[in-house]
């Protein structure tokens, strides 16, 4: 029976990430943003949330609830507080989410375990390429298989913490077309990592080209055959974030309009403005509803091409609509960095870019 | 968390797929172009159907019968959701020949409530009695306002045991049908004190044959022509004194009645969204068998360099018309549940309204000289669109109950 809405624990999950969101990280996030740095005790803090090991079943070290919808709101509740910074902390599902989804059991019992320690470990995923006509679904990122060996040609960019994630999750598109994801250790010959990258947002988020030169791995190291269920996952939680931000810029938005005067009344009372900012909250319910069918759908039988990609789409713009009109409604203070909306909007306009970098 | 329909949902969902297809397209032309006839062999069609299954289709009456039926843990109520499907369903087929049902319509749904136990016995318990259909409406609008409610300049004059009505409405729908062509009622709202303002409007059920009730004039509209939108015109109408709607308490502590008939605006508003989603359905469908029939497939995941416009304008379409559904149905969960759900029966209205127009304009666009003409229905689905962006609250007015919602003002600090 159609029943839309979050059960008892995920409901706690949400108040209590949210709180962690607004409390903690969202008071660092201009800083780490300037300073292109996410402060390294905020992660040790979220660590101790257990939002990781949450995501991992109990015989691996976990204690695990690792569905879609549970991680759509763990998404929503850490964008909203930064997306940089969200990303970051959560990172190591970037690795996990593909070895639970898809790897053997060898391989979950030799790396989930390294997840579920009393530190952070970052972890990596290379998806995107740098072109401006990247997609998943024609990837130029490459994988022959040759002997006992996957061999991995190509270039990736945006690869978050490639620099120290133990493993970097590399999808590429093997002989038959099909898109794989491969589990390439840190140091592996031919894997060249470039210099950090300079984006537009999510400054803080240490992100790297990558080159894969006729990079030799195992045939072992493959994850599963097809990864493509794995990158709707990603969508959808990247969707997620992409709610949790658009929440972010609304809030703020309604909090400076009920305060800020013009023409004798509080610009909220103006219908120029509220009616923006009601059309603001509608998108980001509506996004929110979407993905949630999307990451629902997922959940079933890994169904859902449709719901992700109507999602995943209906999200970012929407995100990029909420984001823009945040900076509008606080007119020139809008434009300066002492207020986080801008911030907002340079970090929402990746959101229909990142195909899957948030792998969550 | 739960995307599924229940096994009732669906089973409704069929039944009335087959009356869209079957009573509704054939005739839909024929009504839409002959506006004002009657559809006589639907309502009968309906009416037999509607005693049969009395929450089929209408908002007003009390559906328990699905909900409590059978043996076992208590079900959940999801009378509002089902009523959703269900009328998107019917909308699919004919958004005016679902308006054009038979039943106890608004009308009826301001007596459920807000009406006296005598009078939900008078006017609701045997509305299903009898081989003839019959309709039940709400007047509220009048010629100089719309969306401003509290401007009613109807009067209500007391005199003995009975109130005297005088003034005007109009758009009123099924207003002809109540009033002229059966033994049906509406419920107009009359001020008894203008200088009063809101606390003195009252609602007033008007019966069939009431002296000094006449239909002036049946509307010709842009789309569900085969809905009668009737203007009404009292000239010392005479009703009995008990027929004002709603308890003695209600009357004197003034707005309760007003908020009373307001609050089944939360129930109607998704309903209305879901009538509108229906129409935007009907459209996208015809596209993309229209595009299947020329051999050109929706795929969902095509890069931005392979994607055609084509499928760029149908994914947004689709995308648009889901969000509509999920708000909608949202708000219909949380009335199941008993919870307050003002603010998301607006977002759901509003945006359905504006989709649903926003969609129905592309559908004809994409399909050019298919789309224009009248050889095919998509023509008149855009026609019979745009009134749900306009009736049950305009877009305008929902998003400035959401606005005030959201930002926690009173009507006074926002409008």
């Amino acid at each position: 029976m159609i029943d839309i809405r979050l059960d008892e624990d995920q409901q706690l999950i949400l108040e209590t990430v949210t709180a962690f969101a607004r409390e903690k990280i969202r008071p660092a996030a201009r800083e780490a943003d300037e300073s292109s740095t996410v402060p390294a005790e905020l992660i040790a803090q979220a660590w101790e949330l257990g939002l990781i090991q949450a995501s991992i079943p109990e015989e691996f070290g976990g204690h695990g609830r690792s569905d879609s919808v549970t991680g759509t709101v763990v998404a929503e509740a850490m964008a909203d507080g930064d997306l940089a910074i969200a990303l970051h902390a959560l990172s190591p599902r970037l690795v996990i989410d593909p070895v639970l989804h898809l790897g053997s059991q060898e391989q979950k019992r030799e790396i989930l375990p390294r997840y579920c320690g009393d530190k952070f470990v970052p972890g990596s995923a290379a998806v995107m390429e740098p072109r401006w006509n990247f997609s998943v679904t024609s990837l130029a990122t490459t994988a022959r298989k040759q002997g006992t060996e996957w061999v991995l040609d190509g270039q990736k960019s945006y690869v978050p913490n490639a620099a120290e994630s133990p493993w970097i999750v590399v999808y590429a598109r093997d002989e038959a077309g099909v898109v794989g994801a491969f589990l390439v250790a840190h140091g592996t010959p031919g894997l060249e990592i470039g210099e950090r990258e300079k984006n537009m947002g999510t400054r803080a988020l240490e992100t790297y080209e990558i080159t894969l030169k006729d990079c030799r791995i195992p045939l072992s190291a493959r994850l599963g055959a097809d990864a493509m269920t794995m990158l709707r996952r990603a969508r959808v939680a990247q969707s997620a974030m992409a709610v949790g931000v658009a929440k972010a810029s609304l809030e703020y938005a309604i909090g400076y309009a009920k305060e800020r005067d013009a023409f004798g009344k509080k610009i909220a009372q103006k219908q120029a403005i509220a009616f923006m900012l009601a059309e603001m909250a509608i998108e980001v319910d509506a996004s929110r509803l979407l993905n949630w069918e999307a990451a629902w759908t997922l959940d079933q039988n890994d169904a859902g091409v449709r719901e992700v990609a109507l999602a995943h789409r209906y999200a970012s713009e929407a995100a990029m609509m909420v984001t823009d009109n945040g900076i509008q409604v606080l007119g020139g203070h809008g434009f300066i960095r002492d207020h986080p909306v801008e911030l907002w909007a340079r970090n929402a306009r990746g959101f229909a870019i990142f195909e899957g970098i948030a792998s969550l | 968390m739960d995307f599924t329909l229940s096994e009732a949902a669906l089973m409704r969902r069929q039944m009335l797929r087959m009356v869209a297809e079957q009573l509704m397209r054939p005739i839909s032309r024929q009504f839409d172009e002959e506006e004002h006839t009657e559809p006589h062999d639907f309502f009968n069609a309906m009416w037999m159907a509607s005693k049969s299954n009395k929450d089929a289709t209408s908002i007003g009456a009390d559906s328990k019968s699905d909900d409590e039926k059978g043996s076992g843990p208590k079900q959940p109520r999801e009378s509002t959701l089902l009523a959703a499907v269900q009328i998107e369903e019917l909308s699919w087929g004919d958004a005016g020949l679902y308006l054009s049902v038979p039943n106890p319509g608004l009308g009826g749904a301001a007596v459920n409530a807000v009406g006296t136990t005598e009078q939900k016995e008078r006017f609701l318990k045997h509305f299903y009695d009898g081989e003839k259909p019959r309709w039940a409406a709400m007047a509220i609008t009048e010629p100089h306002f719309g969306s401003d409610s509290k401007q009613v300049a109807t009067t209500a004059r007391r005199d003995g045991d009975e109130w005297v009505l005088n003034g005007t409405k109009i758009f009123c729908t099924s207003g002809y049908r109540a009033l002229e062509l059966s033994d049906g009622f509406i419920v107009a709202w009359a001020t008894l004190d203008k200088s009063k303002g809101r606390p003195a409007i009252k609602s007033f059920i008007v019966p069939s044959g009431t002296p000094g009730v006449k239909v002036t004039k049946l509307e010709d509209k842009m789309g569900i022509r085969a809905s009668d939108t009737a203007e009404i015109t009292f000239e010392d109408a005479r009703i009995p004194a008990d027929n004002i709607l709603g308890t003695e308490e209600i009357l004197e502590t003034g707005r309760a009645g007003f908020k009373g008939v307001m609050a089944t605006f939360d129930a109607t508003r998704p309903i209305v969204a879901a009538s509108a989603i229906g129409v935007g359905r009907a459209a996208l469908d015809f596209v993309k068998e229209t595009l299947a029939g020329s051999g050109i497939e929706i795929r969902y995941e095509a890069s931005p360099e392979e994607m055609t416009v084509l499928e760029h304008d149908v994914l947004q379409m689709e995308a648009q018309l889901q969000a509509a559904r999920l708000l909608t149905w949202r708000a219909c969960n949380m009335m199941d549940r008993g919870e307050r759900n003002s603010r998301e029966a607006s977002m759901a209205k509003s945006k359905a309204g504006l989709a649903v127009t926003r969609v129905t304009q592309k559908a004809v666009e994409i399909l050019g000289p298919m789309g224009y003409s009248r050889k095919h229905l998509l023509e008149k689905w855009m026609r019979d669109a745009k009134i749900n962006d306009i009736f049950e609250g305009t877009q305008q007015i929902n998003l400035l109950i959401v606005a005030r919602s959201i930002l926690g003002y009173t009507s006074k600090e926002l409008n």
